[in-house]
């Protein structure tokens, strides 16, 4: 049969233009609620305001440009490293359409005010219970895929998307946890103290899981791939994989510093938050060694530098959650711009620019082209994004500490120098700057859609073939 | 006051953050093999997927297993020093209520006399003393711009302070009784007693009361229903009573709490309005309520310090 001699690339095909169809929405939102900031104005009636766009931007960037991505990829990684097709072509298209109506719902009831109230899960229940299906039908399609490999070992990319793929169905799944009261409205059944723990185990492992290990699988596939050089090391790979997925989901609580949260459980949280920072950098490090023998290629080769830098933003992200989990240092940097910072820093530099890379490796292979219509254009994107990225998260890193500064200041009679609006005045100027950022992030994904399009015009699809095992495998 | 409901949580607790810390520590010690013998060089894995992905297996680097052991000591030693290990206070017998009881009481050490030494002087005289001014507007900038504004002329349901309209009374004392106790405001609701009709009657006629434009012939006949019934609290002629903070509806130039338009009142006429400001004297004290309380007199008194 035809369809079992070639890889499934008709889901990837999908995911991948959906990634940067979904991207652009998402940070075009992005742009719009960052210039609400700077011009209040625009916000127009309830459906147009700043309160019901921010999750709608959170949550397009998040799981509908992020998740399609990781889709998109996870499902390439498989197959190729496992050198079998997907296990149901129909369960993978199912998890494709369903996915695509989960963004769609998300896109209608945020700004019509529908929202269970929880941080990246406003999503109301049915939507919730949407998602649990379509993770099922993901986990068993991966893990299927995996169960009848046709190498005997299982590639390092497959552990960090397996280990997002169990970890996101218990997070989403306990962190959901609802009493419906209408078809549109529901509340969580945890009370007070342990809902805010509960949300923030979730918020923090989807960082962790979601956008920390599925990209670092994505990592270990298109950094070697695209640089033609080894992993750096196999044993580094074992060891901080399990110190990352161990660690991690004792993290959340560095979110409810100094809150009604027992003493205890906050220490615990900044504890495991700073024995973090060397199993995060262990993917840093094995990334960017992978490159040694092939430093030249950066020079020449847009889409590695892509890779690259995702990776230095990546380090430099996790160096800085660390820190910023420090009591001492959170009493400065929580509640303000350097939260917002910090997490571009990630998600701008590390996640979109590995995405973005490894859509690029992508696009040309699936529609049977050298290259994308442009490396120009490709190269032209890197530096625009970079730029973005850039301007974007040292405005608000300014921004940030000038609020955490200006809130603390004390007169010698023990007032507040400020008033809460003289550090708003004060941040105006770095606001506009951040918006500045996002537009010119935005910008280098319209490029990426023109180039997109026009390779994929050029190009037709075409479905690798499965190379025999016994050929490749020389061990 | 324990954080448990029973002993077994803490040492449930316990056990898993030992172990897992342990179990980090065993992780890089067999794993933590970081020079090659002479001679040696770096070898792949020996699996290879997808065509040319491949592994070497260069040993852990020796600064990042450093860096981590770091961590993993800085854990044990912060988690035997403070609360973390369920029931374990910590050496340092640190919580974060005390802390903050610490610090609170160092503040008031520090700084209660600087507001108490006003707290013998006349309101008016509190006024015209600059640094007492200065003083009661940042406390003013904290804790009342969040309703009165930053400005102090107040929004849609929030008194404006700079204008000569008082719904309890201005002179300093009330000022002052109204910050320590709060105020709890309610105007009933007329709409079902009085019909569409007559509510549209009654709003015409306060239109008349401040001089705005009404319809007369709706004025003439509110003026009956307002004679019986609002005048209770607003008085016959409309000029509200301060002991109860019945609205003087009269004002030339229309302090309106809620607005004052025909759709307003008859919206205030029909629904009724609630409305409260929080009592401050038990969160900021008699010193600083007596500073505030000079520093909102001044607001529409002293026309230096308005500014």
């Amino acid at each position: 049969m035809e369809t079992q001699s070639t890889y499934n690339y008709k889901v990837v095909r999908q995911f991948a233009v959906m990634t940067v169809v979904w991207g652009i929405v998402g940070m075009l939102v992005g742009v719009i609620i960052a210039a609400q900031l700077v011009w209040p104005e625009l916000n127009f009636g309830p459906w147009f305001h700043f309160g019901r766009l921010r999750p709608l931007h959170t949550n397009a960037v998040i799981f509908a440009f992020g998740g399609c991505g990781l889709f998109a990829t996870s499902y390439y990684v498989v197959q190729r490293t496992c050198n079998v097709r997907l296990i149901s072509d129909r369960l993978a298209a199912f998890t494709f359409w369903a996915w695509q109506l989960v963004v769609v719902s998300v896109a209608i009831t945020y700004p019509l005010g529908y929202t269970f109230g929880k941080e990246y899960a406003e999503m109301e229940w049915p939507i919730k219970i949407l998602i649990t299906i379509i993770w099922l039908v993901y986990a068993y399609v991966f893990f299927g895929t995996l169960a009848i490999r046709k190498v005997k070992h299982i590639y390092v990319a497959n552990w960090f998307y397996a280990a997002f793929i169990l970890a996101v169905a218990l997070l989403h799944v306990v962190n959901s946890a609802f009493i419906p009261v209408t078809f549109l409205k529901s509340y969580s059944v945890y009370p007070g103290a342990i809902d805010a723990m509960v949300q923030w185990w979730y918020g923090h492992n989807a960082v962790g899981f979601f956008l920390t290990a599925a990209f670092l699988g994505m990592m270990y596939y298109f950094v070697p791939k695209q640089a033609g050089r080894p992993i750096y090391s196999y044993r580094l790979s074992v060891v901080h994989f399990w110190a990352l997925i161990f660690t991690y989901m004792w993290a959340g609580p560095h979110h409810l510093h100094y809150t009604a949260l027992p003493d205890w459980t906050q220490s615990l949280g900044m504890v495991f938050s700073l024995i973090l920072l060397a199993p995060s950098w262990g993917g840093m490090i094995n990334g960017i060694m992978t490159l040694s023998g092939a430093w030249h290629k950066l020079r020449t080769d847009p889409i590695l530098k892509f890779l690259v830098v995702s990776l230095s933003f990546y380090g430099m992200s996790t160096f800085e959650g660390p820190m910023m989990s420090i009591k001492t240092v959170n009493a400065l940097s929580h509640y303000t711009d350097w939260g917002i910072g910090h997490v571009h820093s990630g998600a701008l530099g590390w996640v979109g620019f590995i995405t973005i890379g490894s859509i690029y490796y992508l696009i040309p292979r699936l529609w049977g082209r050298e290259q994308m219509f442009s490396m120009k254009l490709v190269e032209v994107h890197f530096w625009i994004a970079t730029v973005g990225v850039v301007l974007y998260i040292s405005a608000m890193w300014i921004s940030g500490v000038t609020q955490g500064l200006m809130w603390r200041a004390v007169n010698p009679d023990g007032t507040l120098t400020y008033a809460f609006v003289e550090a708003v005045k004060a941040t105006y100027p770095y606001h506009t700057v951040r918006a500045l950022g996002g537009l010119l992030y935005l910008s280098g994904m319209l490029l990426m859609a023109y180039n997109v399009f026009r390779t994929i015009r050029a190009g037709q699809a075409v479905d690798a073939k499965i190379p025999s095992v016994g050929v490749q495998h020389h061990a | 006051m324990s954080d448990f409901v029973s002993g077994f949580w803490g040492i449930y607790i316990s056990v898993i953050v030992i172990g897992g810390i342990a179990g980090l520590f065993i992780l890089l010690l067999t794993q933590s093999k970081t020079t090659f013998k002479s001679g040696e060089e770096v070898t792949t894995v020996g699996h290879v997927w997808d065509g040319d992905l491949e592994e070497f297996n260069n040993p852990l680097p020796r600064w990042w297993m450093m860096l981590f052991y770091l961590t993993l000591f800085f854990g044990v030693g912060y988690l035997i020093l403070y609360p973390g290990l369920g029931q374990w206070a910590g050496l340092r017998g640190w919580t974060s209520v005390g802390q903050y009881t610490e610090e609170r009481a160092q503040a008031e050490a520090k700084y209660q006399p600087l507001y108490d030494k006003y707290l013998k002087q006349d309101l008016k005289v509190v006024a015209a003393d600059p640094n007492a001014q200065e003083m009661g507007r940042r406390l003013f900038q904290t804790y009342c711009v969040q309703c009165h504004g930053s400005d102090a002329r107040g929004a849609k349901g929030f008194p404006n302070l700079v204008k000569h309209d008082w719904q309890y009374g201005g002179d300093p004392a009330t000022i002052q009784t109204t910050i320590e106790g709060g105020r709890r405001g309610q105007m009933p609701a007329f709409g079902a007693a009085f019909g569409e009709e007559k509510v549209k009657d009654v709003a015409n006629y306060v239109l008349s009361l401040s001089g705005k434009k009404h319809d007369a012939d709706r004025a003439l006949r509110g003026q009956e229903t307002f004679k019986t019934v609002c005048a209770a609290c607003h008085g016959p002629d409309g000029h509200g009573n301060t002991a109860i903070g019945a609205p003087n509806l009269t004002h030339p130039s229309g302090n309106w709490l809620y607005g004052g338009t025909e759709k307003t009142i008859i919206e205030t006429v029909t629904n009724g309005r609630t409305n409260q400001m929080p009592a401050w004297k038990d969160f900021l004290g008699d010193g600083k309520v007596h500073l505030l309380a000079a520093y909102v007199w001044s607001l529409s008194n002293n026309t230096h310090a308005a500014q």
